[in-house]
């Protein structure tokens, strides 16, 4: 078996004594004290989540953004320093590649924020992509630590705690700062639905970061499992569930971030000609009438018949409903059609509903 | 360290069952509690279902998982505990006090060949 990554920030982990797991090929922390507490301490105060696992991909050169627009969805042209896109990156057929977070860091250089588990997958592509343009791709993931610094009280705690002067960054922007020697990236950002930071730095800076939170008493150590229940809720997407090479943005609901009137994109004819005949299958709210948990894998049926899994499924921790989110065949997909989700050897009756189970919280 | 009582049989799925007469009252160990963590949910058999040594009779679910529950006895199920419906985590909070089923025993010698509660804590190391 090939052996685990650890993040910067692995022996922490361990001290605390958190559940550990492999994910994306790093030894992780799934949970310190309980999922459920440490759900809560992020919607109510304030949790600190180690994402140092992530991929920071630089592209830099006079091709940067022509190359940068020709592979993600979204448009960046003209982009601003200090602006954050969120988008895709999509194969020719419009199947997902990864989702991820563009940042503009001006002067012919973007910051592209990739998940764990495509690091390796997602370099390939984007080298592979960028042949015929004047670029430099760096991957820079094993030099970066990265936390997320998520809930109501994380503005306030990141300037007292950290001496950071984040409260003027408005939603997806970012400011460089330079603290204890280097330069670190603040963005306002996360995976959560609520205010929060994401803080890039090198492994020594997080090292530091992660201690004066924890130290501090008021910022709850925050695990994987946690990290999901929180983006679940949200309806936030994970790739390898609501996202694959075989689900388009459009399919997952993300069309907002698909930007068709853009000149090219690797996927564009795929999905423009998805949009306008009508998609086959798309990713529903469903909600269970019983307490029975939807899980990822399980079928959806109608009338006996399978029409599509669950990707992702919770007894939902902040709005006590078992829901989940599942790719159905399109034609079942009006709110309030009821379904059936098999639970083991038994069906249990549900609706399809929308997918934010629960309100976002960002400051806008 | 997990909690493990004398005076009971543990299968090596981290079921327990008590005997007391001709019924087995069965539920799952401190160390299996405290491995799903908050349990969320528990997926109860009916009054009056057989079942056999080995089956699979139920799950207990964690936020993120749902586990198999496999009976340690053949037997009929006569009781249930319907607390556990409004209130699961009360497995987390006792795992011993808070049984699951209790079975009529169609073969009390079955439970001889489970383990004591010195051999299921070998298991747990």
């Amino acid at each position: 078996m090939e052996e685990l990554k650890l993040t910067c920030l692995h022996d922490k982990h361990v001290a605390l004594g958190a559940k550990m797991s492999p994910f994306g090929g790093f030894d992780m922390p799934i949970e310190y004290s309980s999922i459920k507490e440490e759900h809560h301490a992020v919607r109510e105060a304030c949790g600190v989540f180690d994402v140092s696992h992530m991929g920071e991909i630089f592209v830099s050169g006079p091709d940067a953004e022509r190359f940068v627009n020709h592979i993600f969805t979204n448009d960046i042209t003209d982009a601003p320093y200090g602006k954050i896109y969120y988008g895709i990156m999509c194969y020719p057929n419009g199947g997902s590649v990864d989702d991820l977070l563009v940042y503009a860091m001006g002067e012919k250089r973007y910051l592209l924020v990739v998940n764990a588990s495509n690091i390796e997958k997602d370099y390939a592509w984007i080298v592979e992509q960028s042949k015929d343009y004047d670029v430099v791709i760096d991957n820079l993931s094993d030099r970066y630590g990265q936390v997320a610094v998520q809930g109501p009280k994380s503005e306030e705690v990141v300037e007292r705690l950290l001496g950071l002067a984040v409260g003027d960054l408005a939603f997806y922007t970012f400011k460089e700062i330079e603290v204890e020697g280097e330069t670190i990236i603040a963005s306002r950002t996360g995976y959560t639905g609520e205010d929060g930071f994401e803080l890039y730095g090198s492994h020594g800076y997080i090292n530091k970061v992660w201690d004066a939170l924890i130290a501090s008493g008021e910022v709850a150590p925050c695990g994987l499992g946690c990290r999901d229940t929180l983006r679940f809720e949200v309806a936030l997407p994970l790739y390898g569930h609501e996202l694959n090479d075989d689900i388009t943005p459009i399919e997952a609901g993300l069309g907002i971030f698909v930007k068709l009137d853009k000149e090219e994109f690797i996927g564009k004819n795929a999905l423009a000609e998805q949009k306008a005949l009508g998609l086959k299958k798309k990713v529903v709210g469903i909600e269970l009438i019983d307490r029975a948990i939807p899980r990822a894998g399980y079928p959806i049926e109608v009338e006996g018949e399978e029409i599509g899994t669950v990707t992702t499924g919770y007894h939902c921790l902040s709005v006590d409903k078992s829901v989940c989110m599942a790719l159905i065949d399109a034609r079942y997909s009006a709110l309030e059609t009821p379904v059936e989700v098999r639970i083991r050897k038994k069906t249990f009756a549900g609706k399809v509903v929308k997918k934010k189970f629960y309100q976002k919280n960002y400051k806008k | 360290m997990s909690k493990v009582i004398e005076g009971i049989k543990y299968a090596d799925s981290h079921e327990w069952v008590k005997v007391e007469g001709n019924v087995g009252i069965i539920g799952i160990s401190d160390y299996a509690q405290h491995s799903l963590g908050d349990i969320v949910y528990v997926d109860l058999p009916s009054e009056g279902d057989e079942i056999s040594k080995g089956e699979e009779f139920g799950a207990v679910e964690s936020v993120k998982a749902a586990s198999d529950l496999y009976s340690p006895v053949s037997g009929t199920i006569i009781e249930i505990n319907s607390e556990l419906e409004a209130s699961p985590e009360l497995i987390n909070q006792d795992a011993y006090e808070n049984w699951i089923i209790k079975v009529e025993l169609a073969d009390p010698s079955e439970v001889d060949a489970l383990l004591d509660a010195a051999a299921y804590e070998k298991i747990c190391e």
